[in-house]
């Protein structure tokens, strides 16, 4: 969960995004701002409720930051209204209320991820990048191929250059996630959300140890890496 | 203008509206008793009358008109309230002892609709005598000494009229009576109402005042004051109690609260002094890769302060009773696999062996996230702890049903908690042993594993694992389990 200047960042993305950011704490909004922007993404920004409904009701956004907490109409309210008007834009509550219960409801209120504050930005915009692209793969897709590594969802085989490569059901799952967002930066809570379906914040790093001992077992033997560390923020599933 | 404090009591706006409608209830009772007597003493007048009339009417039977004359002018010369008078076909008055009475009277037949006036014989000569001697020009003064009377006119067969009649004095002066001591008895009742008002309102301003006093000086900052408590066991002492109790609650809650922020005071200031100094330190580097890893230090101090604060709120929010609307089936034996699986990795990179010992589907009403992150937290904690001190480390999770009670138990075979008092003291908020200080962590796991299990109606307990360390979470079981 570390917090990197976004112009520092090991990783870019060559595909910008439309992105909008309701939040009324300016100078939160204006780091937003700032730090999307440089990452190569447009970003417009309303302050209060009612002006972030009537852009997003408009402008044709790929992605939406919403802050819970804001004037004039909260959040979860703007999000419901889009979504009862049709509008299917992914979005990701920002909150500062961190309970289980306040997760649920604002998924519940048409919310796609939720993030509590405070943040690391990597962790923001790894989560809106996967909001956006939602996936490599398509759900009903059986076979994902990155590279090499070929992964068959129905008879839960892995194969690396024709090589047969044997995982735990966790290991499975866990590259299943990895590939199915390739090429995009997978955060550490995302991993233990994803593949565990748990919440809470690991005190130690028991996700790293997992990913390593996945790692070891699609690369040793063979010529290139494909699971990445990206220093500061997670990792990433790449070919080449 | 404002009123005074004593007339803005309830009590004072209570006795006003009491005094208002007694009085209207007396004014209306007492205008009705007089009607009502009235009608009584007219109608008895009435008898009186026609009494008389019968008398002559026997007169004028038995010796005709001149017997009737007669007996009129025997009568009229009697003292008494009746009234006499004869007069000829065209009402011109030939004897009795009304000297004058209202026009019209004697042209309708039968009683008089209303109460008339008239003057006396004797009324008239004795006023008469007053006025020559005093003032010969007052004609007036005659309407005032006129009375009121009833009677009964009847016409003779040879057209002359008879009027037989009855002063109304006694029944006026019945009405002055009554209307003098309406006003006495409102007189008296006003006077009730302000000794009431008074008495109940000082009294209970008193009260009041004291009340006010007290939570007066409570807002001042004394929350150990308390309401003051006359003993009597009436509503202000019923009031006063409550009060009292909810302001210990309040006292409760802000020991609390205050116990927690010096926890914090004193646990952050290290860190806090920690990042300062990296920063500070960072700060003199030349180099930018130096720089960098400064910079990532501090990055990472900040998030494991972050952690605290989050952890520190979620036990202030367990511990408050927060309402969890997401409790539901918990599967424990899934939570006890899962988080399991999750530490296997760590726990073999570490050399400790990790078990678990489980039934199938063994289920509790509680918060899946919060239980998972208590067993994770104590399991995270049985991996450091019997790391590198034992040959041959093990942490055992079992899972086992009880009467009762669903209890899970993670066992290390670690150095563990030898004394007593320090075993009861490592899940207070902060606490981390001597022996411990070397390991990472904030000192909150076992915290918020205690409040989260205290959440669920259950307890987290310490006890020697012979050797090492055993936690038990006990959990409340539903009966069907």
């Amino acid at each position: 969960m570390n917090i990197v200047p976004a112009g520092q960042l090991e990783f870019a993305y060559d595909d910008p995004m439309k992105i909008l950011v309701i939040e009324d704490d300016r100078e939160a909004a204006e780091y937003l701002q700032k730090a999307l922007s440089e990452a190569g993404h447009t970003v417009h920004v309303a302050g209060d409720g009612d002006a972030g409904y009537t852009l997003a009701d408009t402008g044709d956004y790929d992605v939406m930051v919403v802050d819970r907490m804001l004037p004039r109409r909260d959040g979860l309210s703007v999000i419901a209204g889009l979504r009862a008007h049709g509008n299917a834009t992914p979005v990701l509550i920002l909150s500062a209320l961190g309970e289980v219960d306040d997760r649920v409801t604002g998924l519940r209120a048409g919310g796609d991820d939720y993030l509590t504050k405070p943040y690391a930005f990597t962790e923001l915009l790894a989560r809106v990048e996967v909001l956006c692209r939602r996936a490599s793969f398509k759900d009903a897709e059986t076979l994902y191929r990155v590279g090499d590594l070929e992964l068959d969802r129905l008879s839960h085989t892995v194969r690396r250059a024709g090589r047969e490569v044997l995982l735990q059901p966790r290991e499975f799952k866990l590259l299943e996630y990895l590939m199915r967002h390739a090429a995009q930066v997978v955060t550490r809570t995302m991993l233990l959300e994803n593949v565990w379906d748990y919440h809470f914040d690991p005190q130690t790093n028991v996700i790293d140890v997992h990913v390593s001992r996945l790692r070891s077992k699609i690369e040793k033997g063979f010529d290139s890496p494909i699971l990445h560390t990206v220093r500061g923020a997670g990792y990433m599933l790449k070919a080449g | 203008m404002r009123l005074p404090a004593s007339f803005r009591t309830t009590a004072a706006r209570l006795s006003a509206l009491y005094l208002l409608l007694f009085g209207i209830c007396a004014i209306g009772l007492v205008f009705y008793m007089t009607a009502l007597s009235v009608r009584m003493l007219t109608s008895q007048t009435q008898d009186t009358i026609n009494e008389e009339v019968v008398g002559l009417a026997n007169a004028y039977q038995r010796g005709g008109l001149p017997l009737l004359v007669r007996t009129i002018e025997r009568r009229s010369r009697q003292p008494g309230a009746n009234l006499y008078l004869i007069a000829d076909a065209n009402g011109r008055i030939l004897s009795g002892n009304v000297e004058s009475l209202e026009p019209g009277v004697l042209e309708v037949e039968g009683w008089t609709e209303r109460p008339f006036s008239y003057q006396r014989y004797g009324d008239s000569s004795a006023e008469r005598r007053i006025r020559s001697a005093a003032d010969p020009d007052a004609p007036q003064v005659e309407s005032e000494t006129r009375h009121a009377a009833i009677a009964l006119v009847l016409r003779l067969p040879n057209q002359m009229i008879v009027l037989v009649g009855r002063d109304l004095g006694e029944p006026e002066r019945f009405r002055v009576v009554v209307r003098r001591s309406l006003v006495a008895a409102l007189g008296v009742m006003a006077v009730g109402g302000l000794l009431i008002w008074f008495f109940v309102g000082r009294h209970a301003l008193k009260r009041i005042d004291s009340v006010s006093e007290a939570s007066r000086r409570i807002m001042g900052g004394d929350l150990t004051g308390r309401l003051p408590i006359s003993g009597a066991g009436d509503e202000f002492d019923r009031l006063s109690e409550n009060l009292n109790t909810m302001l210990a609650r309040i006292a409760d809650l802000n020991e609390g609260l205050k116990q927690v922020s010096d926890n914090i005071a004193h646990d952050l200031k290290t860190p806090l002094t920690r990042l300062r100094n990296r920063a500070e330190a960072a700060l003199g580097k030349r180099d930018g890769g130096d720089y960098r890893e400064a910079l990532e230090a501090t990055i990472a101090e900040s998030d494991q302060l972050i952690r605290t604060f989050n952890a520190i709120l979620m036990i202030s929010r367990l511990e408050a009773g927060y309402s969890a609307e997401q409790t539901a089936k918990v599967d424990l034996t899934e939570v006890v696999r899962d988080v399991a699986e999750l530490y296997e990795p760590t726990a073999e990179e570490m050399g400790v062996g990790l078990e678990t010992d489980v039934r199938q589907g063994v289920e509790v009403d509680g918060n899946r996230e919060l239980i998972a992150q208590s067993v994770s937290n104590i399991v995270d904690n049985a991996i450091k702890y019997s790391a590198g001190g034992n040959a041959a480390p093990k942490v055992t999770v079992r899972l086992e049903k009880l009467p009762g009670e669903v209890h899970l138990r993670v066992i290390d075979n670690g150095p563990g908690i030898p004394d007593d008092e320090d075993r009861k003291r490592a899940t207070e908020r902060f606490v981390r042993l001597e022996q411990s200080r070397s390991q990472p962590g904030s000192g909150l796991g076992l915290s918020l594993a205690k409040a989260v299990m205290k959440f669920h109606g259950g307890r987290l307990d310490l006890e020697p694992g012979n050797p090492g360390l055993s936690v038990l979470m006990s959990f409340p079981r539903k009966e069907d389990g």
